[in-house]
């Protein structure tokens, strides 16, 4: 009695509705694309400038930190929680990076930065996992923790690298391949290997499912604790690259360093399509939120348009994603 | 109990229909359900029975055609209407406030006041009325959330009738009850309808509704192919109707179990809350079920034994390893399967893929280095999910697309591909269609012909008895007698509420 329904098969019994419900199946999963693709046309028609070179590289300089965040936060919220201490995390590795440095060199510096950034995010996540608290508030207020600890280490003031080291430490803000900056190169090289590790590895699966369903989920074997703390994990070595990426244009660090930061990551995130409920999403998504919200600020600029109106289409536009992703569901359900 | 034919019908449908994403659900049922009857409404999974309840309740909104209540049109769909009319919806999810009381949740929002303040002693006088009413003992002042789920209905129900309703739409509501609070409802359900309360039930279970209904409409793929009186139709019948051909529904017998089987789990003094010293053996090949009320901790006893909650002492062994205070993951390892109570909270991540769904128990079997092995994945999956029968148009569609039984046969298969010795199933059937059921049947005594030991707990008694070998009773969370195959139904009933009264010491 086995009857295997092909697509093809389900089509052609019903071919208007399948045609329907497909269309809005596309149009939930790459409607952003297709947003995304509208702005920059527009800029790109609207403006000489949009389409430069220059203008291009810049925007990808500029959206290398907001994207390292949101793909964080992707990890984060596709495995069920949310990291609210991302911004905090980023001073006070790219801190650590600078006291290293001090002492050390730059590369020693930067490991260092990484290696803070990975620890703190252990540390954010076995507070999380092992207090049971929900994480949204977990992390906040661990958040204040570190955000403390970043004032306390620079005694509130803004540290340098030595000043014969100022040079090399500005490294990340360098040309490199395709006339690209290092930043941008850091920033594609581990959105790629995040994404990967997500879309592609036993370890990704274990990620959507411990979101989706963190019950089902352990009683198919998997350890839920430690799915959520290499969340974390991840979380905070973007946060350190992040903070190295800010530490490095300025030429120095401080405790203010990002704040508040982490919503916009949280709010690229879901402007991609990323369920806030967990289990759903993908790290491309977070990418092209950040570039979306970066590319509004550009098109501002380059469009001459008063700045004070930016923030206000900002929150117009996560808020039309969000509505949008909330009705092409229902409406495929 | 006679139809009183000469008012306007309590509730009239007409042509109504609805889709969802393009294909219908309902195609142009047409229905009358006269005052004071108890109308049951019965189809596979899917057929629409729940949409047409869902319609008439107001809680969803048809594409097409009419609904009047006594008499009167109302426009299509809208919650104001059916509640107007005095229409309450009790559905499968349950609508109740967890964190509020009893008292609170009965006169939801409808709260007896004078110049905005409670008078929580009016509403408590209200309460025992209507707990005379309906025979229910609940404590007005406990928190929802803490009540079992039976007794949850009942505040349910009562909220209805605090309402004034006049009809009671409801979606299966005994697949939570044990069979004593089965035959609570199912009179209660009686003496409103005498009373002149209209009652609309949804039911999978053919023999409760042809206890209960004055007439039974079967729906089949959204359309309505039979109503009737229930006095002139057999279960045979109804089912007849419900897949539009005769089919067996008699259960598959289990084959015998080798006489040299070795046992293959062992439990030795579990205990843990609900739980007080369960001792089992099952050998290879075997299906013990397992009997008693809610609460009797036949749930937790599996789930002991599979580690989903920690026993607080006791051993479990099985194909002679050791297990003490065990996780899931120690217990998989040692060749165990849950297929847990609950397919939406405990089995399935509902947003993700069938295909992700059914290779999650075993992702780490067909992996290069860190990556899975996708055209591995798919032959394992395509392969288990063609022998079980898994009907899906697409394996990368979410499985909440699925219906019920397919997604219980998904739930199988993900266990299955591990190949276990020992499966553990908890209500194998629950909210299932009449075919995926007997499919589900024929699976679990097909493996254990194949040589598993199979620990099977199930509310349905008959199909617990049909499919075992050995039935071990539980009363109290410890096992009071075990039966051999062939017991009749109310003996396992007698021993489950015990010989002397209920909550009598022992």
């Amino acid at each position: 009695m086995t009857v295997d329904v092909t697509p093809q098969a389900a089509a052609a019994s019903a071919p208007a509705s399948a045609n329907v419900s497909r269309l809005a199946f596309r149009l939930r999963d790459y409607g952003i694309l297709a947003a995304f693709a509208v702005i920059v046309i527009a800029l790109s028609v609207s403006t000489d400038t949009f389409l430069t070179r220059g203008n291009l590289v810049n925007l990808l300089d500029q959206t290398a930190v907001l994207g390292l965040l949101a793909v964080g936060a992707t990890v984060c919220i596709v495995s069920g929680v949310f990291d609210l201490t991302a911004s905090a995390t980023l001073a006070l590795s790219a801190i650590i990076g600078v006291k290293i440095v001090q002492v050390t060199n730059v590369y020693v510096g930067f490991a260092g930065a990484v290696a803070a950034g990975a620890a703190l995010g252990f540390v954010t996540g076995m507070v999380v996992t092992r207090s049971g608290v929900n994480s949204f508030v977990g992390t906040l207020a661990t958040s204040l923790v570190y955000r403390g600890l970043a004032v306390m280490v620079t005694g509130a003031a803004i540290i340098y690298p030595p000043a014969g080291l100022a040079e090399d430490f500005g490294m990340l803000t360098w040309p490199s391949l395709f006339g690209l900056t290092s930043a941008t190169i850091v920033f594609v090289v581990v959105v790629a290997v995040i994404g990967v590790l997500v879309a592609r590895t036993t370890f990704g699966r274990r990620l959507y499912a411990v979101g989706g369903n963190a019950e089902a989920a352990r009683l198919s074997g998997i350890r839920v604790g430690s799915i959520h703390v290499s969340a974390f994990v991840i979380s905070g070595i973007c946060s350190a690259l992040a903070g190295l990426i800010l530490a490095s244009r300025a030429g120095s660090a401080q405790s203010t360093m990002a704040t508040g930061m982490e919503l916009t990551a949280i709010a690229a995130a879901v402007v991609g399509g990323t369920s806030i409920l967990g289990g759903e999403g993908a790290v491309w998504r977070g990418i092209v939120g950040a570039l979306l919200l970066t590319l509004i600020g550009n098109g501002f600029n380059l469009l001459g348009w008063d700045t004070i109106y930016q923030q206000v289409l900002q929150g117009c536009l996560i808020l039309f994603a969000v509505t949008m992703d909330r009705w092409l569901r229902r409406r495929s359900r | 109990m006679t139809t009183r034919v000469s008012r306007a019908p309590a509730i009239s449908v007409r042509g109504i229909g609805k889709s969802y994403s393009g294909v219908p659900v309902l195609r142009d049922v047409d229905l009358d359900i006269a005052p004071g009857e108890v109308h049951g409404l019965v189809g596979e999974n899917g057929a629409g029975k729940s949409t047409l309840l869902k319609i008439v309740g107001g809680a969803i909104r048809a594409d097409q055609g009419t609904i009047s209540f006594d008499g009167e049109q109302v426009s299509i769909g809208r919650p104001r209407d059916a509640i107007a009319h005095g229409v309450s919806l009790i559905s499968q999810e349950g609508a109740l406030v967890p964190a509020l009381s009893v008292l609170d949740n009965v006169f939801l929002a409808r709260w007896s006041h004078r110049a905005s303040l409670i008078r929580g002693r009016a509403d408590r006088r209200r309460l025992d009325e209507l707990k005379e009413l309906t025979g229910f003992a609940v404590d007005p002042d406990e928190r929802v959330d803490r009540l079992p789920i039976g007794a949850q209905q009942q505040v349910e129900i009562l909220r209805s009738l605090a309402r004034g309703a006049r009809v009671l739409a409801m979606d299966e509501p005994t697949a939570v009850l044990s069979e004593h609070e089965k035959e609570n409802l199912l009179g209660l359900i009686r003496r409103l309808a005498a009373a002149g309360t209209t009652v609309i039930l949804v039911s999978h279970f053919l023999d409760e509704v042809l206890a209960v209904a004055d007439r039974i409409t079967v729906l089949r793929d959204g359309a309505l192919v039979r109503t009737g009186p229930a006095a002139e139709t057999s279960p045979r019948e109804l089912v007849a109707h419900m897949v539009g051909r005769e089919i067996d529904v008699l259960y598959p017998d289990p084959s015998p179990v080798p006489a040299e089987a070795p046992v293959v789990l062992r439990a030795r003094g579990l205990r843990r809350g609900l739980v007080r010293g369960v001792d089992l053996e099952v050998r290879a090949g075997e299906i013990l079920g397992i009997a008693g009320l809610v609460g009797s901790g036949r749930t937790e006893t599996l789930r002991l034994l599979f580690g989903a909650d920690r026993a607080a002492e006791g051993v479990v062994e099985v194909d002679g390893v050791t297990l003490h205070r065990h996780t899931p993951r120690q217990a998989m390892a040692a060749g165990m399967a849950l297929v847990p109570e609950s397919r939406k909270e405990q089995g399935l991540v509902m947003v993700r893929s069938v295909a992700e769904n059914v290779a999650l128990s075993s992702l780490p079997e067909r992996r290069v280095g860190p990556f899975v092995n996708r055209p591995g994945e798919r032959a394992a999956v395509g392969g288990i999910a063609t022998s079980v029968d898994i009907r899906a148009a697409n394996p990368a569609a979410a499985i909440e697309t699925l219906s019920g039984g397919n997604q219980q046969k998904a739930l199988f298969a993900k266990w299955l591909l591990r190949s276990p010795r020992v499966l553990l199933v908890d209500e194998p059937t629950r909210g299932v269609d009449v075919a995926a059921k007997t499919q589900i049947h024929h699976l679990i005594t097909g493996l254990a012909a194949d040589g598993m030991a199979v620990v099977c707990v199930s509310s349905e008694i008959e199909e617990l008895l049909a499919l075992s070998h050995r039935v071990l009773v539980l009363r109290h969370g410890e096992p009071v007698g075990e039966y051999p195959r062939g017991t009749t139904p109310e003996v396992v009933i007698a021993a489950a509420f015990g010989d002397d009264d209920e909550g009598a010491s022992s």
